[in-house]
């Protein structure tokens, strides 16, 4: 029988972007050891009794520290006990500062992102989001953002 | 979904000068989103790092992805090479509380029975992800809006809790899932607790009853792609 995820995967992976690509830009990164890091994650993070509204393109951010986050996302097709049990394996806010201690990263950003993962629509998201994300990230002396879907 | 949203981010925080690494989950949603430089990891959704608890894996995917910064020939899609994949198909091995009071509805007793256990797993990972329009404590009650309209009464006519059903599904899901927590002496693989609460408990039967209910039901139900998740029902949900 087929596994769960690779049913989802199927069903989704055809889905197209929806909207032309430019050109692929790539930033310029500061050695690792010098870089302050960010993770910027789709999974819908919030403040417990703040849900997300669907089809939001807007994005949260919370500051390192914040330790009651709760995964607001709305889709029903992922684990969701992974998260409950450890953070890190979607927000690995205690393993960038454990890099971070160690010397393997410059340091951990002050503050993180998440966004809605299931808004449909991402021209919004390039051209929009992430540009005042952007902004918001580099005032924080961020040079690099992590990454994470769920 | 979330590779399209995390690739679309990538690309425009780089092109606003931040440079980017993204874990991806979905390697053709990757390949057509063509994110600057991303590391496909086979684990399962839900899980982008692979293994909850285990920091000397989670580093490992860290540092491969941090790896790929120097990379300027984007779009770069690295494998990660190790795999994790879902246990959907086998349902967590949990004891159910016994039954405490018979005149109740089962799935109802259930819930208050699992409390306990629920209460452990609180305690042990510092926390719950209940809460959405109800906390554990008032879940029972609400679950009455379940049983009403799994035995019949139309959904528009029934008050539910937070006046949504799926959101009050999702609380009634995250409270069986960390009860299931507070059960295991470890974390269950990927979709195991998942498949505990549709196919062993009396809470899974209610949502199955439910979902029934409202799947050919005039009105239409709103949101029925969120009543349970795709791999619990035996016909397509796209």
């Amino acid at each position: 029988m087929m596994r769960a995820d690779e049913q989802m995967r199927q069903a989704v992976g055809s889905v197209p972007p929806g909207y032309a690509l430019a050109d692929v830009r790539t930033a310029p990164a500061p050695p690792l050891v010098e870089a302050t890091v960010a993770i910027v994650t789709s999974a819908a993070l919030a403040h417990p009794g703040e849900p997300w509204p669907e089809g939001s393109h807007d994005f949260r951010l919370f500051d390192r520290d914040e330790d009651r986050l709760v995964m607001a996302h709305n889709s029903t097709n992922f684990d969701r006990t992974g998260f409950a049990a450890d953070r890190n394996v979607v927000y690995p806010i205690d393993r960038l500062a454990e890099m971070a201690r160690s010397g393997a990263i410059g340091g951990v950003a002050p503050r993180h992102a998440s966004l809605l993962g299931s808004t449909f629509e991402l021209a919004t998201f390039e051209l929009d989001t992430a540009p005042r994300l952007a902004r918001i990230l580099r005032g924080d002396g961020v040079d690099i953002a992590l990454l994470t879907p769920v | 979904m979330c590779t399209r949203t995390v690739s679309a981010l990538a690309r425009g925080l780089e092109a606003a000068g931040i440079a980017t690494v993204a874990l991806v989950s979905n390697r053709p949603q990757a390949e057509a989103g063509r994110p600057p430089r991303a590391l496909y990891c086979e684990f399962p959704l839900g899980r982008p790092l692979g293994r909850p608890g285990d920091a000397a894996w989670q580093r490992r995917v860290l540092d491969a992805a941090f790896a790929l910064l120097p990379r300027r020939d984007g779009p770069v899609l690295a494998d990660f090479g190790e795999a994790i994949h879902d246990e959907v198909d086998t349902p967590l091995a949990c004891p159910l509380p016994p039954r405490r009071d018979p005149t109740e509805h089962p799935a109802i007793d259930e819930a208050r029975g699992l409390r306990p256990a629920w209460e452990r797993a609180r305690a042990r990972h510092g926390g719950t992800q209940v809460g959405r329009v109800v906390d554990a404590e008032g879940l029972p009650e609400a679950m009455r809006a379940l049983v009403a309209v799994a035995e019949g009464a139309p959904w528009h006519e029934v008050e539910v809790a937070g006046g949504d059903f799926p959101t009050l599904l999702m609380d009634l899901r995250t409270y069986y899932e960390e009860a299931a927590l507070g059960l295991s002496e470890h974390v269950p693989a990927a979709r195991q607790a998942e498949s505990w609460l549709y196919r062993e408990t009396r809470a899974g039967d209610l949502v199955r009853a439910f979902y029934e209910r409202v799947r050919q039901a005039e009105p239409a139900f709103p949101g029925l792609y969120y009543v349970i998740p795709a791999s619990q029902v035996d016909e397509p949900l796209f």
